[in-house]
C-alpha cells in the first residue's frame, strides 16, 4: 500500500513532498503477520475504506514541524502563567462569580482532555493508514498538553478559592458531570470512525466555536489573562483538529458510496449529543461571566446557523444534510440558557459551584438579547427567589429531578414548539420504561438500546444507597464537598466575603457589558 | 461547473503583534474580506474564498515568514484548506 513519494533531486523538499516522505513514506505493510490482525479495528463498523493513501492532512504538518511549533507554544504560555501567578492576576478578574466558570470548567471539560487524550492514541493505533495514525498521534499529545496546561493554570486558582481542590473525584461522581463523562465515555466505547466522527467531525469541527471561541474571548472580558492563554493556545491545536474532522468525513464519503449511511447516522447521533452537552456552555455564557461578550443565542446563530449552515451545504454534494434535529436546537436557542441556569439554582446545594439570581443589570442585558422570552417566561421567576432571599428563605429544591437516560441532563427542557411545557419522552425495552428530555436522546437510544441500559444515572444510584449512602450529608462527603463552603448561594459564601476584603470590590461593580 | 460558493470562510486569530501583520496582509490580498474584532481575538471572514500569502505576510513584517508559523496564533477557521509553501486558502466547493 505505501506509496512512496520520489524524491525529486531537490536539495529542500517541498511541503507536500515532505508530508508523503515522513507520513506513507514512513509506513509499511506487515508480512508475517496479516495487516486485518495487525489492525483488528477498523474494520467491523461497517465504514470500507479502499485507498488509505488517499488521506491526507491539509496543514501537511509532519513531526518534526509539530515539535517546533509547540514547544515553542508552549514556552509563551507558561511565560504568561507564571507571570500571572507573580503578580497576582487572580484578583484582576472582573468579580468572584467569574471564578465558578473555571470551577465547572475544570470539573467537566478538563477530564475530556484527557478522555481525548486516550482516545486519539487508540486511533493512534488502530487504523492501517500512516497518514491517518500520525495526525491522530498529534492530537493524543495536544490533548494531553490541553489537560497539563489547564490544570497547572486553574491549580493557581485553587490556592484562593473553594471547590477546585479534587475536580477528578468529582468527574467521576457529582451528578451534573455525568453530562460530559458519560458522552465522552460512549465516544470512546465506539469503534475508531465512530470515535474520530463523534469527536474531530461532530464536537470540534460542527461544536467547538461554541465553546472556545465565545468563552476564551470572554475570560479575556473578564480580566483573565491565564484562561484566556491556555484557550487560545488549546485552541490552536484545535483548528488543526477541526480540519482533520473535516478531512475524514470527506475522505470516508470518497472512499466508498456505502459508507454515506453510517457517517450520516453518527452525525445525526454526535450533533444531539454534543448539543445536548453544551447547555451548559449556553448556562456560562449567560449567566456565569460578569461580563459577556455575546449570547447564546448569538453564538448560535453566528457559529451553528452561519458557520455550520456553508459546511453542510458544502457537504451536500455527498449526499449529506443537516444534521436530524438541528431546527428542534435552532428552535430552543432563546430559552437554553435560562432553563438550564434555573435548574443549577434550583440544587446549587448539591454542585460543586456557587449560583445566584442575575443583577438589575444583568436581568436587562437578558431582557435585551432575549426580547422574545426573557421577560415572558423567565425574569419573573428570577424576581420570584430574589424577593424569597431577601426574606431570608433562598430557594432550593429538596428533590431529586428524573435524568434523562441518554444525555443524563435532567429532563428539564421543554417542547420544541411550547416553551411552558416540559418536553418528556419515553420508550420501553425489554419490558422495562426509559425516559427521556427529547425525540434526538429517545431516537440514539432506539438505535443502540443495549448499550444505553447500561448507564450509570447519578440520581438512581444516590437512591440506590451507591453514593455515600442515605442523605444528601453523605452524597456530598461521597462528592468531597462542603455545603456551604463549595457551593450553594454565592451571595454571603466564603468566596464573595473573601474577595470583598481582599479586593475591596464587589459583584455590583462589574457591569454586564 | 459551476458557480463557486459564496457561503462564509473564516480565520480566526490571537490578537498580538504577529498577527497585525498577518491580518493587513489578509485583507490587503482579499478585498472582499470583512474583520470583526473581541476580546483577545480577531476574525476575518470572507465569501467563499480567503487566502494568505507568505510573501505578503513576510513584506510586511520585514522578514521570512514561514507559512507554517500560522499555527502559532491560530484560533479557529471555517471551509476546506489548501496549503502550500506559498499560500494557504480557505474555501468552500471542490478543490481547485
Amino acid at each position: 500500500m505505501s506509496a512512496v513519494p520520489k524524491n525529486t533531486g531537490n536539495k529542500k523538499l517541498g511541503l507536500k513532498e515532505k508530508y508523503g516522505m515522513m507520513t506513507r513514506g514512513l509506513g509499511w505493510d506487515t508480512t508475517y503477520q496479516a495487516m486485518d490482525d495487525v489492525f483488528p479495528y477498523d474494520q467491523f463498523e461497517g465504514i470500507k475504506i479502499h485507498d488509505w493513501d488517499k488521506w491526507e492532512d491539509p496543514f501537511r504538518l509532519t513531526m518534526d514541524a509539530y515539535w517546533k511549533f509547540q514547544g515553542e507554544k508552549e514556552k509563551k504560555l507558561y511565560a504568561i502563567i507564571d507571570a500571572f501567578a507573580q503578580n497576582n492576576g487572580q484578583f484582576n478578574v472582573t468579580d468572584a462569580r467569574y471564578i465558578n466558570t473555571l470551577k465547572l470548567f475544570l470539573t467537566g471539560i478538563s477530564p475530556l482532555e484527557y478522555a481525548a487524550h486516550r482516545g486519539y492514541a487508540h486511533l493512534g493505533r488502530s487504523f492501517r493508514g500512516a497518514s491517518a495514525r500520525i495526525a491522530t498521534q498529534m492530537q493524543a499529545i495536544d490533548e494531553l498538553r490541553h489537560a497539563q496546561t489547564q490544570v497547572h493554570t486553574i491549580s493557581h486558582y485553587n490556592k484562593f478559592f473553594n471547590g477546585l481542590h479534587d475536580f477528578r473525584h468529582m468527574h467521576d461522581r457529582v451528578w451534573y458531570l455525568s453530562v460530559p463523562k458519560s458522552y465522552f465515555e460512549d465516544a470512546q466505547s465506539a469503534g475508531p470512525f465512530e470515535f474520530i466522527t463523534a469527536i474531530s467531525f461532530s464536537f470540534e469541527y460542527v461544536l467547538t466555536n461554541l465553546l472556545f471561541m465565545p468563552f476564551m474571548s470572554g475570560a479575556a472580558y473578564n480580566g483573565d489573562m491565564a484562561t484566556v492563554t491556555f484557550g487560545f493556545s488549546a485552541q490552536s491545536d484545535e483548528s488543526r483538529h477541526m480540519t482533520l474532522g473535516l478531512e475524514v468525513v470527506k475522505f470516508m464519503l470518497e472512499q466508498d458510496p456505502g459508507n454515506k449511511e453510517i457517517v450520516q447516522k453518527w452525525i445525526d447521533k454526535w450533533f444531539w449529543r454534543g448539543y445536548r452537552l453544551l447547555a451548559l456552555v449556553a448556562m456560562m455564557m449567560d449567566y456565569m461571566l460578569p461580563k459577556r461578550v455575546m449570547s447564546w443565542q448569538e453564538a448560535w446563530e453566528t457559529y451553528f446557523e452561519k458557520n455550520g449552515g456553508a459546511l453542510f451545504e458544502d457537504l451536500s454534494r455527498y449526499g449529506i444534510r443537516m444534521p436530524k434535529y438541528h431546527e428542534v436546537a435552532s428552535k430552543e436557542k432563546n430559552r437554553l440558557s435560562h432553563e438550564v441556569w434555573a435548574t443549577f439554582y434550583n440544587y446549587s446545594h448539591a454542585a460543586a459551584f456557587h449560583t445566584w439570581v442575575p443583577e438589575e443589570s444583568e436581568l436587562k442585558w437578558l431582557s435585551e438579547k432575549y426580547p422574545d422570552t426573557f421577560d415572558k417566561h423567565y425574569r419573573p421567576r428570577f424576581e420570584h427567589w430574589d424577593a424569597l432571599q431577601k426574606e431570608g428563605k433562598r430557594w432550593s429544591n429538596p428533590g431529586l429531578p428524573m435524568l434523562c437516560q441518554l444525555c443524563q441532563v435532567p429532563t428539564i427542557f421543554t417542547e420544541p414548539d411550547d416553551p411552558t411545557t416540559t418536553c418528556l419522552r419515553e420508550t420501553t425495552y425489554h419490558g422495562m420504561k426509559y425516559h427521556f428530555c427529547s425525540d434526538g436522546c429517545k431516537d440514539i437510544f432506539e438505535n443502540e438500546p443495549e448499550k444505553y441500559v447500561q448507564s450509570w444515572l447519578p440520581v438512581h444510584q444516590i437512591f440506590q444507597g451507591n453514593c455515600g449512602g442515605e442523605g444528601l450529608d453523605n452524597v456530598m462527603k461521597y462528592y468531597n464537598i462542603v455545603p456551604g463552603q463549595d457551593n450553594g448561594e454565592y451571595m454571603g459564601s466564603q468566596d464573595q466575603m473573601n474577595w470583598e476584603q481582599w479586593t475591596g470590590r464587589n459583584h455590583k461593580d462589574a457591569p454586564a457589558t | 461547473m459551476n458557480t463557486p460558493s459564496i457561503k462564509p470562510v473564516f480565520i480566526a486569530f490571537v490578537t498580538n503583534d504577529d498577527t497585525r501583520n498577518i491580518v493587513a496582509a489578509i485583507c490587503e490580498d482579499n478585498p472582499q474580506a470583512t474583520v470583526e474584532e473581541f476580546p483577545a481575538m480577531v476574525k476575518i471572514e470572507s465569501p467563499g474564498r480567503l487566502i494568505v500569502k507568505r510573501q505578503s505576510v513576510s513584506d510586511l513584517m520585514g522578514r521570512d515568514w514561514d507559512l507554517q508559523e500560522i499555527h502559532l496564533n491560530l484560533i479557529s477557521l471555517s471551509g476546506s484548506i489548501n496549503e502550500t509553501e506559498d499560500e494557504f486558502e480557505l474555501y468552500w466547493g471542490k478543490a481547485a
